[in-house]
């Protein structure tokens, strides 16, 4: 069996690798889809696509439990489809349709499952992370046992807001695992001219917390780092910082020419592709065939053809409901 | 109810224990407000009630424990966060305008943020321009936020309360001058409910609307009026989102004249909307002049003693603008 051969998290079964792989490709075409809807003028507004970055949020996500809950960022359709979404209400939400997941009212950048422990995107660049640690403050005050994942980018970790959120994490020992997904760029900003240290994950030390690196593409060193963290936090010790180094292969959002990188550069990061990494891993582990990974892909591609169905079928939302829900 | 004087200070104090020892999820965070008591003393003795897990003690980081107590809301708990001068929610703004604030809608209806955001505001104390602010007609402006503005330590109590119990966030601003200043409180809970003003003081002549501080240089204003025989009435409006449109409306129809004061700088203040709200009403009709706006100079707050009174509206300015407003009568 597979699981002898690679060294995973106990709740990491075959079926789940299985599910996961399915999963990678659900993150994949959805965003596909909506990069080709936009380019269409089908959708309008703006989007984040996560396209090359699906292992940060499939991996680290696949780690925790139902319970526990996630803060995603603006790029945050992937965290979003890992906490359990449905990528039909997604879909819906990106045609400002009714049956969408805000109602039509929130868009790409707002989407949350607040029952399923997505406390949301978010379209300021480091706004969640103080959410996030309000978040873990209520599970131990409320002694409720669960974990958040932060999620948030190279850009973030250089606003006022993740120095303010890890040092009160970290004096608190609240169970939050901040979780930088450093794609390279901060919109155009390499992240070599915006910040000195060589890893985001060196600042750890700064508020007295472990701090890893790992390959954002390797989906077996994701899951072993970040359930490493959630035990941690679980346990009562505070806070880890990982950060994932990982690549966005589109633009930072719609009409962005992407003069700030080198077309080789794209190539040699395509090629390190973090799907195709994991299907490697689990044909060489016996838990998928070539046939099977195809099934699972054509599968994923399918729900996504459904959603986008579901969604341009839905009706949009009445003007009577514009000043709904200001207030509770 | 059996009621005794205690000062506006010991009413925010009283009405958060109230609230503490009825429910386990109200809890406060803020700078220095453990041992030391808070900037002004508003919880002294209340780490040695409730410990430090219920009243916590925060590092100077204004936006990370504001989004601390939205997403400790977000998830079920009701915080009360203290920030030590109302200037200071410059430095949490995008977490109370961007997060707290729209949270829900941008959710479609998912989750609420009851959190209350308890603050000191105004001049008067020699702090000078970054200590000394009135900036509640930003709060104002927010869909999403309700802003609270007690001048009384009765109405302190009943409307952190009603700002508690809402599930919304509520930006309640205390005026650090009133704090010492003493009334007759219940000693038991009660609530008043957020959006209904009060006429502290009935007259026939003039309507002055006035928040916080302002209230109580109105009501001075008017004693000194009615020597010369104009009856002012003074209506609070107390919360100012929601504002109780009905009582100001009313209260113009009986005058027909209307005096707008507060200690914010004028230029784009609360009052121009609380004009608005009355010139846009049945009330226009009923006006015999024109309506009058008192509000802070177009200057940051200076140290002086003398030029920071002059800064902000004074009994006398009070006075003379309502002998100009009846002087047709």
């Amino acid at each position: 069996m597979m699981v002898k051969t690679l060294k995973l998290p106990e709740m990491i079964t075959e079926q789940k690798l299985k599910d996961l792989y399915k999963e990678m490709w659900l993150i994949r075409y959805f965003d596909e889809k909506v990069d080709q809807f936009f380019a269409k003028g089908l959708i309008h507004g703006t989007t984040h696509l996560c396209v090359g970055q699906e292992a940060s949020a499939a991996g680290s996500i696949a780690v925790i439990g139902r319970k526990d809950k996630i803060v995603s960022t603006h790029r945050g359709h992937g965290h979003c489809i890992s906490k359990e979404g449905d990528v039909n209400k997604m879909m819906a939400e990106l045609f400002g349709r009714e049956t969408g997941y805000c109602k039509g009212k929130g868009g790409s950048m707002h989407i949350a499952d607040v029952e399923k422990g997505n406390l949301g995107a978010n379209g300021i660049v480091g706004g969640g992370l103080p959410l996030a640690v309000g978040a873990a403050l209520t599970s131990k005050m409320k002694k409720e046992d669960y974990v958040v994942l932060c999620f948030f980018g190279d850009g973030a970790s250089n606003e006022g807001s993740f120095h303010e959120s890890v040092n009160l994490a970290a004096i608190w020992d609240l169970p939050v695992v901040f979780i930088c997904e450093n794609n390279q760029y901060g919109m155009s900003g390499p992240v070599k001219e915006m910040t000195r240290v060589e890893n985001i994950a060196d600042r750890a030390s700064g508020y007295g917390i472990p701090g890893h690196v790992v390959d954002g593409l390797d989906m077996i060193e994701i899951m072993n780092t970040v359930h490493e963290a959630v035990e941690h936090a679980r346990g009562g010790n505070g806070p880890t910082l990982i950060e994932m180094k990982t690549y966005r292969w589109k633009g930072h959002s719609k009409s962005d020419a992407k003069k700030y990188r080198t077309r080789e550069e794209e190539k040699e990061w395509r090629e390190k592709d973090g799907i195709k990494r994991f299907k490697e891993t689990l044909i060489d582990a016996g838990v998928l065939t070539e046939e099977t990974a195809k099934q699972l892909q054509e599968a994923a591609n399918q729900e996504i053809e459904n959603a986008v169905k579901f969604a341009e079928s839905s009706p949009e939302p009445s003007l009577d409901s514009l000043l709904e829900d200001v207030y509770a | 109810m059996a009621t005794r004087q205690i000062t506006y200070l010991e009413a925010v104090r009283e009405a958060m224990s109230l609230e503490m020892r009825e429910n386990n999820d109200v809890f406060i965070l803020g700078e220095d407000i453990g041992v030391y008591g808070g900037a002004f003393g508003v919880t002294r003795g209340m780490i040695e009630e409730f410990g430090p897990e219920r009243v916590r003690n925060t590092p100077i980081s204004e936006a990370a424990i504001a989004g601390a107590a939205i997403g400790s809301a977000l998830t079920g708990m009701r915080p009360i966060l203290e920030l030590q001068f109302s200037d200071f929610i410059t430095i949490a703004m995008d977490q109370m305008v961007n997060q707290a604030a729209k949270t829900r809608y941008m959710f479609g209806g998912k989750g609420k943020v009851p959190m209350v955001l308890r603050t000191p505001a105004g001049s008067g104390t020699g702090a000078a321009a970054q200590h000394s602010q009135s900036l509640e007609a930003w709060m104002a402006h927010i869909p999403g936020l309700k802003v609270v503005q007690p001048s009384t330590a009765y109405d302190v109590k009943g409307l952190l309360k009603a700002a508690i119990d809402d599930d919304n966030p509520v930006i309640f601003y205390e005026h650090k001058l009133l704090y010492k200043t003493t009334g007759d409180v219940p000693e038991e809970s009660y609530k008043i409910e957020l959006g209904k003003a009060d006429i502290k003081r009935e007259g026939t002549d003039v309507t002055i609307v006035a928040t916080a501080i302002m209230v109580h240089k109105a009501m001075e204003a008017a004693v000194e009026l009615e020597k010369e025989g104009i009856s002012v009435e003074v209506v609070d409006p107390r919360t100012i989102v929601p504002l109780d449109k009905e009582t100001i409306i009313n209260s113009v129809k009986k005058t027909g004249r209307l005096i707008v004061v507060h200690e914010a700088v004028q230029r784009g203040g609360f009052g121009g909307e609380i004009v608005s709200v009355v010139a846009e009403s049945e009330a226009f009709d009923y006006l015999d002049a024109p309506i009058k706006r008192l509000g802070g100079k177009e200057v940051p707050i200076p140290y002086n003693p003398k030029l920071e009174r002059a800064a902000i509206p004074q009994v006398p300015d009070i006075i003379e603008a309502v002998k100009e407003t009846v002087k047709n009568k």
